[in-house]
């Protein structure tokens, strides 16, 4: 799988980088030339280098899960008391109004569900057909252009492509649509799909390109077409590559506040009607942001924000399980490499 | 030597610079195994994806003289090359089951040619099943995952999804290097059954194979055909020196 080459790769450069940091701290010889002294003291000072890296790599290592353990913890200190605290049917209910002790989060739930489905039913073509053009038929110039220019996109700040969605996307819906406002689920859908794109184009791009180069020929002698071997068999072969892909560009797409604050209009209403898609909506993270600010420290209100969060959490964590799970039973299958 | 299936005129080619080939002269004949035996790096593969242009997407080469199949050229503009492909079949070293199923790996090809009709389909994936010597060992899970098969059984698969196609010429490239003396013994036989309707160019993985196979033998050194010799009177009667040395052994 690509993503874990990638990790690996990281991985040995980040050793690497570390080796180099550890004998020049310490002044000593690089470890290939401490290997070729045969006298006892450099035997053991390649020793206890080995072991001083081995240990800082470890540490490294275990203190990265023992962060996320940590911070997990502390968002199920802060938010499990608003289960007790609010009933459910209240916490579940259709009404957000923190003022009047009224705490329904469902309004924000399906607010973030929309917007992040909406924005992947709109990134998810234009990301896939992207990576295939420049994985599969992009000139190799083209390729070394287009290449750091998607690396580039992912680089915006969020709060800047907020700017361009309400000052440019949202005004243009307005106008187009004749709605009152142009802040809507579409217009931070947009937004989202475009932040995504970055992720999911990077990720799928990789993908394809580890598909082995016999599996095109294995096509093309086939007597396909160039189309019909990139769509019948390179984007089949690498389809746990781009499902990944997509589950990455979702994971970015539900946690983004910035952007999504300032041009989904922020109102919490439940968005089951025909035309939620052209209304205000409000996203569970936009909630978090806007009113974190200003609530007091262990209130109901206070609970219920980090409450969303524990939502927030566990809806990611089934998206990617959910990913997981279908990349891992097509494997059974035997449909993929 | 008139109504060759394909002619190899005059065939130099180079990848960015470096020869693969040089002004390689070979006539094929229809419904015979010919064989291009050597050492690596002489040009066998290259010629053999020569033959059904599987090279045309590889970057930067250069190439001089011509390849007639039934008197065309197959480098002439305007050429449909997946019609081409279609009637030059080719199987690859490694076996490769694409995706899928076994019996989707088999119709596969003939649907991308716009094969539609169920009954044709079934029809084509047992004919070519049973061509390929395989028929009797999956008939019973033609819907399971097809690399979930033997290596051996992998390969003739490839074949059958070659033979699904029809057509007139099989390219193998070195078939049997990935398998067991037994499953190679299977892919050879079917290749003798093979011979009475295709003409076959294979590149063995070795001189004992090119000499069991072979009714047609071809000798590539460095790019190079130093020669061809009807049946196996190359392996014992040979007229280049450098050929002799490479069949006893002495070099490659």
């Amino acid at each position: 799988m690509p993503t874990n080459q990638g990790k690996r790769g990281t991985f040995a450069r980040i050793t690497r980088a570390l080796t180099s940091l550890v004998t020049l701290c310490s002044g000593m010889t690089p470890l290939s030339e401490a290997m070729t002294q045969t006298d006892k003291s450099g035997v053991s000072r390649t020793r206890w280098v080995e072991f001083a890296i081995e240990g800082a790599i470890r540490l490294l290592g275990f203190s990265t899960i023992g962060f996320v353990l940590l911070i997990f913890l502390f968002l199920l200190r802060e938010g499990l008391p608003i289960f007790y605290e609010v009933p459910l049917g209240n916490l579940f209910g259709t009404r957000w109004y923190p003022t009047f002790d009224l705490f329904g989060t469902l309004p924000l739930i399906l607010g973030s569900i929309l917007v992040t489905v909406t924005a992947i039913v709109i990134a998810l073509p234009l990301g896939v057909a992207t990576a295939v053009f420049v994985s599969e038929i992009a000139p190799h110039w083209a390729r070394e252009v287009l290449k750091p220019m998607i690396e580039v996109l992912a680089g915006i700040p969020s709060v800047v492509l907020g700017f361009f969605g309400m000052h440019f996307v949202a005004p243009v819906i307005r106008s187009i649509l004749g709605a009152p406002t142009g802040l809507t689920v579409f217009a931070g859908a947009l937004i989202l799909a475009y932040m995504a794109l970055p992720t999911i184009i990077s990720v799928a791009e990789d993908a394809l390109d580890t598909v082995p180069k016999s599996y095109r020929d294995a096509g093309l002698a086939m007597g396909a077409t160039q189309w019909q071997t990139i769509w019948k068999v390179v984007v089949p072969a690498a389809r746990s590559g781009i499902l990944m892909a997509v589950m990455l560009g979702m994971g970015r797409a539900i946690g983004e506040t910035m952007a999504v604050m300032m041009v989904t209009g922020n109102a919490a209403r439940v968005p089951l009607s025909l035309d939620s898609l052209f209304r205000p909506a409000r996203t569970m993270t936009a909630t978090i942001a806007a009113e974190m600010g200003e609530v007091a420290q262990g209130s109901t209100h206070y609970h219920a924000l980090f409450g969303i969060g524990i939502i927030l959490f566990l809806l990611t964590f089934l998206i990617n399980l959910t990913a997981a799970s279908a990349i891992f039973h097509k494997r059974r299958r035997g449909g993929l490499r | 030597m008139v109504d060759a299936k394909i002619r190899i005129q005059q065939l130099s080619y180079a990848y960015a610079g470096e020869e693969a080939l040089r002004n390689v002269t070979l006539d094929v004949q229809a419904n015979a195994i010919t064989a291009l035996f050597g050492p690596a790096g002489g040009g066998k593969t290259t010629l053999l994806r020569l033959i059904n242009r599987l090279n045309d997407l590889v970057e930067e080469t250069s190439m001089r003289g011509s390849i007639l199949l039934d008197g065309e050229d197959i480098y002439a503009p305007g050429t449909d090359v997946p019609e081409l492909r279609r009637r030059v079949g080719m199987v690859f070293a490694l076996p490769l089951p694409l995706p899928g199923t076994i019996r989707e790996n088999v119709v596969c090809g003939p649907q991308l040619a716009g094969v539609r009709d169920w009954a044709r389909l079934e029809e084509i994936l047992e004919r070519s099943l049973a061509q390929a010597a395989l028929w009797n060992e999956v008939k019973d899970r033609l819907d399971s995952p097809a690399i979930a098969l033997s290596g051996g059984q992998q390969q003739r698969l490839c074949i059958a999804r070659s033979l699904a196609l029809e057509p007139e010429v099989l390219l193998l490239d070195e078939p049997t290097s990935g398998l067991d003396p037994i499953s190679t013994g299977k892919v050879e036989e079917s290749l003798f059954e093979l011979k009475q309707q295709y003409t076959i160019v294979i590149v063995p993985h070795s001189v004992q194979q090119a000499a069991r196979v072979a009714d047609y033998a071809a000798f590539f050194l460095m790019g190079e055909l130093i020669e061809v010799q009807e049946g196996n009177q190359i392996f014992t009667t040979p007229r280049d020196q450098r050929t002799e040395d490479y069949v006893t052994g002495r070099f490659g």
